[in-house]
């Protein structure tokens, strides 16, 4: 964080992220309660859970005001951060071409 | 010999050494938790449709949870209090949040203890289906964080926060820097709350 900060806006804001996060927790918990499917329920609380995860690295963890070398660094940590989320799903996606193949092999012409 | 670079920052990265120590581990927390949900993902990929049951057999006590994820948050804005409070040369106001935040911790933690009893009497163990394994290896895992999260705080609000009386500014910044880890503990459970309990 820089140096020359205005403590009292800061603790308004910090209040303010507390308010939101809260409110968003509620909102997480009512809508696992909403009748959708699946892939639906993911995204919406996955998606919930990205918003508050943002409010804390920005404002709680000051990342909205950090030197450059640390934006580097967690570009660079991102990156890996997703390459290691894809392989599971790329392998899924893999698994299920390949019987698709299978099945189309076997069916008569 | 003093070591440079403690509490000035360098003038290559604009950083002390603390901080740009605290971020570098701080990614390789997020690689050893990614690893862990990537683990989750590809179970849950390959259980065949059984997941939602692994589920609901391990009975997760949803409210519980969520009050543990708002004893969470709560306790990552009195730790940016104590912060606040030594940008203003407040100690006794720092101490206040300091160890309202090691309390937090506390709270957070024999709830966990409650949850994972009510799991062990119901014979609920990590061998006992796919779902539980990972849900005891990484909720467990980051119990360990809280442990040493409490651990970090604990010592500059009490022995650690005589510092304030010579060396105001390095104190704060070991306070900012302990904060980072405690709210990259709370970001931790934002994923891990939904993706266990109501997902």
């Amino acid at each position: 964080m820089s140096e020359h900060v205005d403590i009292d806006k800061q603790v308004r804001i910090y209040v303010t992220v507390f308010v939101s996060l809260f409110v968003l927790t509620i909102v997480t918990v009512a809508v696992s309660y909403l009748d959708v499917s699946v892939p639906v329920a993911l995204a919406i609380g996955l998606f919930i859970a990205t918003v508050k995860g943002s409010l804390v690295a920005c404002f709680f963890m000051h990342l909205i005001d950090e030197k450059k070398i640390i934006y580097w660094t967690l570009a660079l940590t991102v990156a890996f951060f997703i390459a290691l989320m894809a392989l599971p799903l790329l392998t899924s996606v893999a698994d299920q071409v390949g019987e698709f193949a299978e099945v189309e092999a076997h069916e008569p012409h | 010999m003093e070591i440079p670079y403690t509490v000035e920052a360098h003038p290559e990265t604009g950083l002390n050494n603390g901080k740009i120590g605290i971020w570098l581990f701080l990614t390789s927390e997020v690689m050893l938790f990614g690893a862990l949900f990537a683990t989750f993902i590809m179970l849950r990929i390959g259980s065949d449709g059984n997941w939602a049951a692994m589920q609901a057999e391990a009975e997760l006590n949803i409210p519980l949870a969520t009050l543990n994820t708002a004893v969470l948050i709560a306790s990552s804005l009195t730790m940016v209090m104590a912060w606040a409070s030594l940008m203003r040369g407040q100690l006794g106001r720092f101490k206040l949040f300091g160890w309202l935040t090691v309390g937090c911790g506390g709270i957070f933690l024999v709830i966990k203890y409650f949850e994972y009893t009510a799991k062990f009497e119901h014979h609920h163990y990590p061998e006992s289906s796919t779902f539980l394994a990972i849900y005891f290896a990484m909720t467990g895992l980051h119990a360990l964080h809280v442990i040493g999260g409490m651990a970090w705080n604990a010592y500059f609000t009490g022995p650690g926060s005589k510092l304030f009386h010579t060396n105001r500014q390095w104190l704060t910044d070991r306070v900012e820097h302990s904060g980072l880890f405690w709210h990259f503990v709370d970001l931790v459970w934002i994923f891990l709350f939904p993706v266990f309990y109501l997902l």
